[in-house]
């Protein structure tokens, strides 16, 4: 779950999982004009933008967007819960990339008559999507199709490698509470978490389950008996090797006996942005160390 | 009073041995018990003993621990909506616990992790600002000056709790979210281990209690006069109360609603003797909080629901039933 809300900047008040997700591309039908002064709030528009070249034209990010480097110079106007209104409007863009649960800002902007683009996230594929209709709406295309392109191609080729592999029953966990494991949540079988691991060669253990965060009792985890735990982490400061050894209670899961319960640390696991195609690499790189990668 | 007595620890009994035995997964209890295959091989011994056996012993302990605390906030403050939480125990709990998730603290103590540690020792914070309020609390001042003082420490404590939430990073704030639902998925025995050092003190304490506490529930004077020293059993009181809060809530996070009415919904099945309110409590919080534990864990499995939604699910309409029945 925290990773969702890190990937869209939201601060949870409630546990609720985000269910029901999709994909939700809608164009102000105003003005579909060449953006010149767009601000991006959340963290994978911003790095879209960047990769397909209209770095140029964004002149504000979200708090929460870290990447790329030359994105941190710009001034931060808020995220999903707490949008700077009134800065973003004194900004005078002339496109704004929000969320799409940000009713309040999208009216406030439809008052105010400037453009938006709202996005939701959810599956690898539509990644790639999201990059061609945010490069056309920006009037980048061939930047953006390029990117997406390359991206595509990135991950045809992961999935190309691993295709005649066996592949490992695998639990992607990504929140735990350290030294103990309580409240661990993994991904199910919805989301661009579950799309990159079976890109990336993996079977995952919870796919049934139609969710992108799953609460999982220790009793799960034994039941389900993955051949590889992947744990992800944003930053490699959450994390020390004391704390993987915790799993170690859990013998008898196959994962555990044979050691391959694997930390991946980094961002591009969180954010559903250009990045997915090095993250998917890393991931596959986990799961299959026999192939050289 | 031993018959009722026995039928509640019978009906504990059964539902501890039973819970166990159920879950999202089937086991097989010869494997279980099969000491021929060893323990890393043995997936049904390890769901038993690994992750269903603490579960349930879990449960247990902060069922009871919740029960008795509020059967004893209760009686003492004379106030049927006296809680754990009544005088900040619970929230100074939530408050260490915030502070090493925010902080990313990162320890363990005899095998006991750090939420866990942090959260016993923001309710032994707590139990020192109340126990220094009763001992500021002269004779004459009525119980409802306790109960108030309680309650701002409490708010106090939720606010500076409040103000770390603000001040946190995202996934933070969705940990301490997680942590405030409560879970018994305890994941090994070392911290049941380590709640039963200040939950058995507390109960020592309360075994001192009953005669004192049925005198006080019937007003301060009349207790004095029938020879109570009122401020010494007050003081028993609370800090057995709060070492049982503490030691529960730092086990299971705060399921607040096993601890306001369990005890109300055992006064109406045993009456108000407190040699009677007292153990029942314990035993019937005890297997309340394993019975609700084993529905949140299977009637959505393999998901689960936290325990506190079946808490409140289940014992609110069961109380709303015992309260208006025969009327």
């Amino acid at each position: 779950m925290a990773v969702i809300q890190r990937q869209i900047g939201l601060k949870a008040k409630s546990s609720g999982l985000i269910v029901g997700l999709a994909v939700a591309l809608s164009l102000h039908p105003t003005a579909l004009a060449q953006a010149r002064r767009v601000i991006s709030i959340i963290p994978a528009t911003t790095e879209m933008l960047f990769a397909m070249g209209a770095g140029d034209r964004v002149i504000a990010i979200g708090s929460y967007d870290h990447y790329p480097p030359e994105a941190k110079k710009l001034p931060r106007v808020g995220a999903l819960i707490d949008p700077n209104v009134e800065q973003i409007l004194q900004m005078r863009p002339d496109l704004v990339v929000l969320y799409g649960t940000q009713t309040e800002l999208r009216r406030r902007l439809e008052r105010a008559n400037i453009p938006y683009y709202s996005y939701v996230h959810k599956g690898l594929g539509d990644i790639t999507q999201t990059i061609r209709s945010l490069g056309t709406r920006v009037g980048v295309e061939a930047g953006a199709n390029a990117l997406a392109d390359r991206l595509e191609k990135q991950l045809a080729d992961i999935r190309e490698r691993v295709v005649n592999r066996p592949r490992p029953k695998t639990l992607l966990v990504f929140e735990r509470e350290a030294r103990s494991l309580r409240n661990i949540y993994a991904s199910g079988g919805d989301g661009f978490l579950h799309d990159m691991l079976v890109a990336a060669g993996g079977i995952d253990v919870m796919g049934d389950v139609h969710r992108q965060g799953i609460q999982m009792s220790t009793e799960m985890v034994l039941d389900r008996s993955p051949e590889v735990i992947v744990e992800l982490r944003y930053s490699p400061e959450d994390v020390s090797s004391t704390d993987m050894s915790a799993w170690n209670r859990l013998a008898s899961v196959p994962a555990v006996k044979n050691h391959r319960v694997i930390l991946l640390t980094g961002e591009e696991f969180v954010v559903p942005g250009p990045r997915v195609g090095d993250a998917t690499r890393r991931l596959a790189a986990a799961l299959h160390p026999e192939l050289k990668w | 009073m031993a018959v009722t007595l026995a039928g509640f620890g019978a009906s504990t009994l059964l539902v501890c041995l039973l819970a166990p035995l159920v879950g999202s997964t089937s086991i097989n209890l010869s494997r279980v018990f099969d000491r021929t295959l060893p323990l890393a091989d043995n997936v049904d011994a390890q769901v038993f003993f690994v992750a269903r056996l603490p579960r349930v012993v879990a449960a247990g302990i902060v069922g009871a621990g919740l029960a008795l605390s509020g059967a004893v906030f209760q009686a003492l403050l004379r106030n049927p909506l006296a809680s754990p939480d009544t005088l900040g125990v619970s929230a100074g709990a939530a408050l260490g616990a915030m502070l090493a998730l925010t902080a990313h603290a990162d320890f363990t103590l005899l095998g006991v992790s750090v939420v866990p540690l942090t959260s016993f020792a923001g309710s032994l914070g707590a139990l020192a600002i109340v126990f220094a309020l009763s001992l500021a609390r002269r004779r004459g001042t009525s119980s409802t000056v306790l109960l108030l003082g309680g309650i701002a420490i409490a708010a106090l404590l939720n606010a500076s709790g409040r103000f770390i939430q603000y001040l946190a990073d995202v996934t933070d704030t969705f940990k301490t979210v997680q942590w405030l639902m409560g879970s018994l998925d305890v994941g090994s025995y070392a911290p049941i281990v380590a709640s039963l050092v200040p939950f058995g003190a507390a109960c020592a304490g309360f075994a001192t209690l009953p005669r004192v506490l049925d005198l006080i529930s019937l007003g301060e004077e009349a207790a004095e006069a029938r020879g109570v020293d009122v401020v010494r059993a007050e003081r028993v009181a609370l800090v057995s109360a709060s070492l049982s809060t503490g030691a529960a809530v730092s086990l299971g996070g705060p399921i607040l609603f096993v601890g306001i009415i369990v005890p109300h919904i055992v006064r109406l099945i045993v009456g108000a003797d407190h040699r009677l309110v007292l153990p029942a409590s314990a035993l019937f919080g005890a297997s309340f909080l394993i019975a609700c534990d084993l529905v949140a864990r299977t009637i959505v499995a393999p998901v689960e629901v936290p325990v506190g939604i079946i808490t409140a699910i289940i014992g609110g309409p069961f109380f709303l039933w015992l309260l208006f029945r025969g009327r």
